[in-house]
């Protein structure tokens, strides 16, 4: 062990020494990397706002540490070492969603966790990206029967980028990431292909046998979510 | 197996009687069970002979509380247990009429039966009467019909709303008045419950007054998919999601065990091993998270000790995936043995296996060092998050939480199955009752199932060639016959995992109902930290490792 951290050593003093001279100078080729070399004699280069904009976001993304089911069980692993997604641009959890760029959404999303979660995904900043991994977040999965469980992620919020499996290996989950980050580099926006279902006031929805049934229960300016489990999927 | 259940038949006999002279008066009727015998009873004497069971015969374990819907009556059954011996069991049988289901609460005499018996009100609608909170537990509370019930139709539209929760103590947190007190929302999404836990929090200041844990945002229906499904195949991957820690393989030893004894299947000496193997490799597995996740609890420390653990764990997943083909979900278990022998070639799988093994002390001393031998995680963890021993039994808390309240019991010594009673090796327990010890008996775990793995090992090695029998003969279809019900557990990763099933004479389940440890162990995170400081709760959380698939199954 001590003999291979001889190799790593590096004469740091030297390193510091000059950088600090640099500085109090004013001199120095610290701003002329190979990089700069590569643009030649102007410091500028000319590129689209946009296209900017499109590499920084693809190349900087903060996960928001969000946990499910079994899912994020391989979620984890794919943060951890071996996989390390950092290695990607794209391994910083955050616990809140203010400072997330792209959810991940690992695992079965049930009745009652389906509007915290649009609470969740409506408190992140534009642009959003949602990578929705599993088969329980494309249909339900194995648990598309139940009398409880939502039918796929995209019910509720939309999705970017599938990655199928049960769960789907680390490897399956930066692929998916890699692609997300692909396609906002080329400044591919999120289709919309299902039309999310939304949190309403109680007030707002159409009155019905359901609605006259939970009148007494409910408030007026309650949000809710309604689900027709005969029209899902 | 068979062997020992027909030597202990004589015993139970001879309890029997002296049972059913204990309840003489309140005994209606008998319907044994494959497991125990089982007393029916009148609805409104359950505390009553409950009571009798747990004062005068010295069964203090509620196992279970299983409720079902006949076409002409509703079925709360009891499935009592003693700590000193799990093998002497005892069921009620409480028949409600099918218009007016109301039964008495056995929360009175049983802290447990609360959860218990909320999930019974909620999923199959049975009333009980003098419990001190129904109402529902694992489904939103404005659901409409209970879905377990006989008439639920599944196709009808729900509403669930999201409600802001209310302060339970004062309207308003700014008013001039002189309360402190303080209600937060820790979860449902938050890093520190593990998953997706709901906690309705009243703070004095740093202090907490009362923790309410919500649970049911996992809900996902296993019972009812598991009814849905045959015997044979159809069942056997969902128990892989229970718990899915990488708890798999002990899972589906928690189905295959009811099943097989449900079926009467014997189970090939070979295929045990190799379960048995499985299945301490899984809880390594499932151990190490739980020891990487509550030093993130403790220190926010995402660096090292969470990436050590991570590190062992995929060690032990690329063992299991030699082994079964999947690194997570593992299917792996068919009723009558395993699906197929332990990969080709064998010798490197047995040295990919002992390299692991071997190099496992080491890697426990670093955690000792990293861990238990760190002077700001004692201070953290010894004496807080303090659980009773007899407080634990009463909330029918078993595995690691039970054994670090001082309570010696492990389904695998107690009541053995699979290869268990041939092996050497120990069960830990501390009797500190606190944090730590809950910590420390998860990592001497580790150690002797490293023991175990290692004597299995040995056996798998020099096992003839010829004899390497992996299933039994089971018939394609199985159909057990009319109307015969068993419950069995297994000692998971957190605690005593259960199955009862009742047949009703077709290729699916009649009623598929799951004891899930976490279910009963979580119930006690209230006395665990009310009176404490709000982050000993968040460790006591941590240091009851749950897994919410499993909770709310």
């Amino acid at each position: 062990m001590s003999s291979e951290r001889e190799l790593f050593r590096t004469d740091d003093s030297l390193v510091q020494t000059e950088t600090r001279d640099a500085r109090m100078t004013g001199q120095g080729d610290r701003f002329n990397s190979k990089l700069r070399e590569a643009f030649g004699s102007s410091p500028f280069i000319l590129t689209k706002f946009d296209k900017f904009m499109n590499w920084v976001r693809g190349s900087s993304m903060f996960m928001l540490q969000f946990g499910i089911a079994c899912c994020s069980i391989e979620m984890m692993h794919t943060y951890a070492v071996k996989h390390d997604l950092d290695r990607f641009h794209a391994g910083v959890p955050r616990a809140s969603p203010r400072q997330a760029d792209v959810m991940i959404v690992p695992g079965t999303i049930v009745s009652k966790f389906a509007p915290r979660m649009k609470r969740v995904y409506d408190q992140m900043p534009e642009p959003k990206f949602v990578v929705g991994m599993g088969s329980c977040t494309i249909s339900g999965g194995p648990f598309q029967e139940g009398y409880n469980v939502v039918k796929g992620a995209e019910e509720v919020i939309p999705v970017d980028i599938h990655v199928p499996g049960c769960p789907p290996r680390p490897e399956a989950l930066v692929y998916g990431v890699a692609k997300l980050q692909e396609r906002i580099a080329n400044g591919e926006s999120s289709p919309v292909t299902v039309k999310p279902y939304e949190l309403e006031q109680f007030g707002d929805l159409e009155r019905d046998e359901i609605v006259d049934e939970l009148a007494s229960e409910i408030d007026e300016e309650d949000l809710v979510m309604r689900y027709n489990w005969a029209d899902s999927p | 197996m068979s062997l020992q259940e027909e030597s202990e038949t004589p015993e139970i006999e001879s309890g029997e009687t002296e049972l059913e002279a204990l309840l003489d008066d309140l005994i209606v009727d008998r319907d044994d069970h494959m497991n125990a015998p089982a007393f029916v009873i009148r609805p409104d004497t359950v505390q009553e002979t409950l009571g009798r069971l747990k004062e005068e015969a010295g069964y203090d374990h509620l196992s279970l509380v299983t409720a079902e819907e006949y076409p002409d009556r509703f079925e709360s059954i009891y499935h009592l247990k003693k700590f000193d011996d799990p093998t002497d069991e005892v069921s009620i049988v409480v028949p409600t009429d099918s218009e007016n289901p109301v039964s008495e609460s056995a929360e009175p005499v049983f802290r447990t039966a609360d959860w218990h018996e909320r999930e019974a009100y909620d999923l199959v609608g049975i009333e009980y009467d003098d419990h001190p909170d129904l109402r529902r537990i694992l489904l939103p509370e404005t659901w409409q019909g209970h879905p377990m019930g006989l008439d639920y139709d599944q196709d009808r539209p729900q509403m669930v709303p999201l409600r802001e929760n209310a302060n339970p103590l004062q309207e308003d947190q700014r008013a001039e008045s002189d309360s402190d007190t303080m209600f937060v929302n820790i979860g449902p999404h938050h890093p520190a419950t593990h998953g997706v836990l709901h906690l309705e929090t009243t703070l004095d200041g740093e202090q907490v007054v009362d923790v309410e844990p919500d649970i049911g945002y996992l809900h996902r229906n296993e019972e009812q998919m598991a009814q849905n499904g045959t015997y044979r195949h159809q069942i056997m991957p969902y128990p892989d999601r229970w718990d899915y820690i990488s708890a798999g393989l002990l899972n589906e030893w928690a189905y295959a065990r009811a099943a097989e004894d449900l079926a009467d299947i014997e189970v090939p000496e070979y295929a045990q091993i190799i379960r048995t193997m499985g299945a301490e490799l899984c809880r390594i597995a499932a151990h190490m998270l739980a020891v990487g996740t509550f030093a993130l609890d403790i220190y926010g420390d995402f660096t090292a000790i969470f990436m050590y653990a991570i590190r062992d764990r995929e060690e032990v997943q690329n063992i299991l995936e030699d082994l079964t083909g999947q690194r997570l979900m593992f299917n792996y278990f068919r009723l009558g043995g395993v699906v197929w022998d332990l990969p080709e070639p064998r010798e490197e799988f047995f040295e990919s296996i002992r390299e692991f093994v071997d190099g496992l002390p080491d890697r426990l001393e670093e955690y000792h060092d990293l861990i238990t031998g760190n002077e700001i995680l004692q201070m953290r963890t010894v004496g807080t998050g303090i659980l009773p021993e007899e407080v634990a039994k009463n909330y029918g808390a078993t595995g690691p939480v039970a054994r670090g309240s001082g309570i010696d019991y492990d389904i695998r010594r107690d009541d053995p199955y699979g290869y268990y009673d041939e092996l050497d090796w120990e069960v830990p327990v501390e009797d500190g009752c606190d944090n730590f010890s809950r910590l420390l008996v998860r990592l001497r775990e580790v150690e002797e199932s490293a023991k175990i793995i290692e004597q299995c090992v040995d056996l798998l090695e020099d096992w003839p060639e010829d004899e390497r029998n992996i299933q039994a003969n089971v018939p394609r279809t199985l159909r057990p016959e009319d109307d015969k019900e068993i419950y069995r557990t297994v000692e998971g990763a957190k605690g005593e995992l259960g199955v009862y099933i009742r047949s009703d004479g077709t290729e699916k389940p009649g009623r598929f109902k799951i004891r899930s440890p976490c279910f009963s162990n979580l119930q006690t995170l209230p006395e665990m930290s009310n009176g404490e400081y709000i982050p000993d709760m968040i460790a006591a959380l941590g240091s009851l490792d749950i897994v919410l698939g499993e909770v709310d199954r």
